[in-house]
């Protein structure tokens, strides 16, 4: 059993990481969001949803006018990547301004609801659009960066085989790490980070530092949605149909992931994000062999989220978390 | 000259009037001190000023512009800066940053600039770090720059909390209850600070305090609230023996014994 497990161990990482990683971007947009108000915008999966749709259709016009083929696939890539990061950007601070700024007041679970409510509306107006230019809300984009590549780990020890993937996995795992890196040095080395912890630890002192704090939130949700939607590109190129109902699991387990992370705790988000791809990849790969074929893969999400349950049980604030004392 | 003119200002909370009709004026470079009994609305007072709560009547002006309506953040660019009552930094971040928090209003980077990380922006923020180390050093807590704020003893998160004010170079310092908690020895060499940083930095200051030998050997000027009402105010000299006062803190029985 164990040989079998080691012999598929090469794909499983290859794998989970790239789901890891989706998971791990859209992680930092919950626990962004979280760590300022204190609020989960459940609307954040949906804005990864919306990201993935604007990017394909780009790239589909893009095919139609015959751009696509005139450029570079990159360069077209890194083009709908900006552009539809832009675009969820602003309507990320847009949905902040208009759906939870009037609630900032109220008790946290008013906002919550709101979030839900924006959640149903973005769903159904992308699936009406989608259906109403194309048809059918299910969409497909151009196969892109489809090359296979092969990671000869057989030549390391012979009880590997080797591990398959496409261009577009590189390009995924390497656009998330330019994200996040980048991110991780906004926040922790330039004067708007700082503002952006500041007003995460004590709005009303940042206020009285000449801190305008509504800016402050209204660039959190356009940093967090923006990497949103560019995760929401990159994962259509890499698993090529979308539809409008893409956003709710994955937004949901890149929830999981930011509270198995420690929530409002971007570096632990990031983590979380990449562990729970890799559970969740181990679970599909070895769940038959494991339970002697009476779980197939189809319960990797079980396998998953009992884990998550596990870690929470001992360590309820979160693996990077800090264990919240009562002030006194 | 007066850089400070609150004029019969006025707060409400419910059927509580947290203060009433106030006026005081506070010169350009002078130590003014707020004195009165627990709830008589001190700290509602310096709220109203700061903008964390709006007047329900009456006019707050610095220099020559209202104060009236305008965010904190507003008012803070304007030259107020204050510490609290109760300490609040930013306790999780290190002191060093905690100082370049209150810089923030003076650094020109925009959110375009930062993402681009121009070379004026990355100098700038070197530079903000120099600063900040500056004041720490002003305020004696250099040493524990790399240290998270919560770690660090009381005193020194008092004087963190005033090198993070005085970081936003402000006109006018407000301090709330800066000896709260503090033994006689931190007391005295406070008294010594809120000197020089007078001297030194040309800023007024106006100080909540209950203790009352600081407050009668630094201030030159003092308000006394009561109930939100002023009840006196004026020279040390004549607040110390000022009836109204008296019977303020200790009860009409102690001026009329029965």
């Amino acid at each position: 059993m164990l040989a079998d497990i080691l012999n598929t161990l090469p794909q499983v990482l290859v794998d989970g990481l790239a789901l890891g990683a989706i998971y791990a971007v859209i992680a930092l947009g919950y626990t962004m969001v979280y760590g300022i108000l204190e609020l989960i915008n459940f609307a954040h999966g949906e804005i990864f949803m919306t990201g993935a749709f604007i990017g394909v259709a780009m790239l589909i016009l893009m095919t139609g006018m015959g751009w696509l083929a005139a450029m570079p696939a990159i360069l077209a890539l890194i083009l709908v990547l900006v552009v539809t990061s832009i675009l969820t950007g602003f309507m990320g601070v847009g949905i902040e301004r208009m759906a939870y700024r009037p609630l900032r007041n109220s008790p946290k679970l008013i906002t919550l609801i709101s979030a839900i409510g924006v959640s149903f509306l973005l769903q159904d107006l992308v699936r009406f659009i989608t259906e109403y230019k194309r048809g059918n809300y299910i969409l497909t984009g151009p196969s892109m960066f489809n090359s296979q590549f092969t990671i000869k780990f057989s030549s390391v020890s012979s009880s590997f085989s080797d591990a398959f993937f496409k261009t577009s996995t590189l390009i995924l795992i390497i656009c998330v790490v330019v994200m996040m890196v980048a991110l991780d040095f906004f926040v922790n080395k330039t004067k708007w980070g700082m503002a952006m912890r500041a007003v995460a630890q004590d709005r009303d002192t940042a206020s009285l530092m000449s801190i305008n704090v509504n800016k402050v939130i209204s660039l959190t949700f356009f940093i967090g949605s923006a990497l949103g939607g560019a995760t929401g590109v990159l994962f259509a190129v890499q698993y090529g149909t979308i539809d409008p109902y893409i956003g709710f699991i994955l937004g949901l387990k890149a929830f999981t992931a930011a509270v198995l992370g420690g929530i409002g705790n971007i570096r632990g988000a990031m983590a979380g994000g990449i562990m729970l791809g890799l559970l969740e990849m181990f679970a599909a790969a070895n769940l038959q062999l494991l339970t002697n074929g009476v779980l197939g893969a189809e319960y990797k999400d079980v396998f998953a989220f009992a884990i998550l349950i596990i870690v929470l049980i001992f360590k309820p604030e979160g693996l990077f978390g800090k264990a919240v004392t009562e002030k006194v | 000259m007066s850089i400070l003119t609150v004029s019969n200002i006025k707060k409400q909370f419910g059927g509580l009037v947290a203060v009433n009709s106030v006026d005081m004026t506070v010169e350009k470079g002078s130590i003014t001190a707020v004195i009165g009994p627990n709830g008589a609305g001190k700290t509602t007072f310096f709220n109203l000023i700061t903008g964390v709560y709006q007047p329900d009547e009456g006019n707050v002006q610095l220099g020559s512009s209202s104060l009236v309506g305008l965010k904190p953040h507003e008012i803070s660019r304007l030259g107020i800066a204050r510490t609290f009552q109760n300490i609040r930094l930013f306790s999780n971040i290190t002191v060093l940053e905690n100082v370049m928090v209150g810089l923030h209003k003076q650094l020109k980077a925009g959110i375009v600039g930062t993402l681009f990380q121009t070379k004026k922006v990355r100098e700038e923020e070197l530079r903000a770090q120099e600063e900040a180390y500056h004041w720490l050093e002003y305020v004696g807590l250099a040493q524990h720059l790399n240290e998270e704020a919560q770690n660090l003893s009381y005193g020194a998160q008092r004087r963190l909390e005033i090198a993070r004010a005085l970081a936003s170079k402000p006109r006018l310092l407000l301090l709330d209850e800066p000896a709260a908690g503090m033994n006689p020895r931190e007391t005295r060499e406070l008294t010594e600070f809120i000197h020089r940083m007078r001297d030194d930095l040309n800023v007024t200051i106006v100080l909540i305090e209950h203790d009352m030998k600081l407050v009668m050997e630094i201030s030159e000027h003092i308000i006394v609230l009561d109930h939100g009402e002023k009840i006196a105010e004026g020279k040390p000299a004549e607040i110390r023996n000022n009836v109204k006062v008296i019977e303020a803190y200790l009860g009409k029985s102690a001026v009329t014994p029965a």
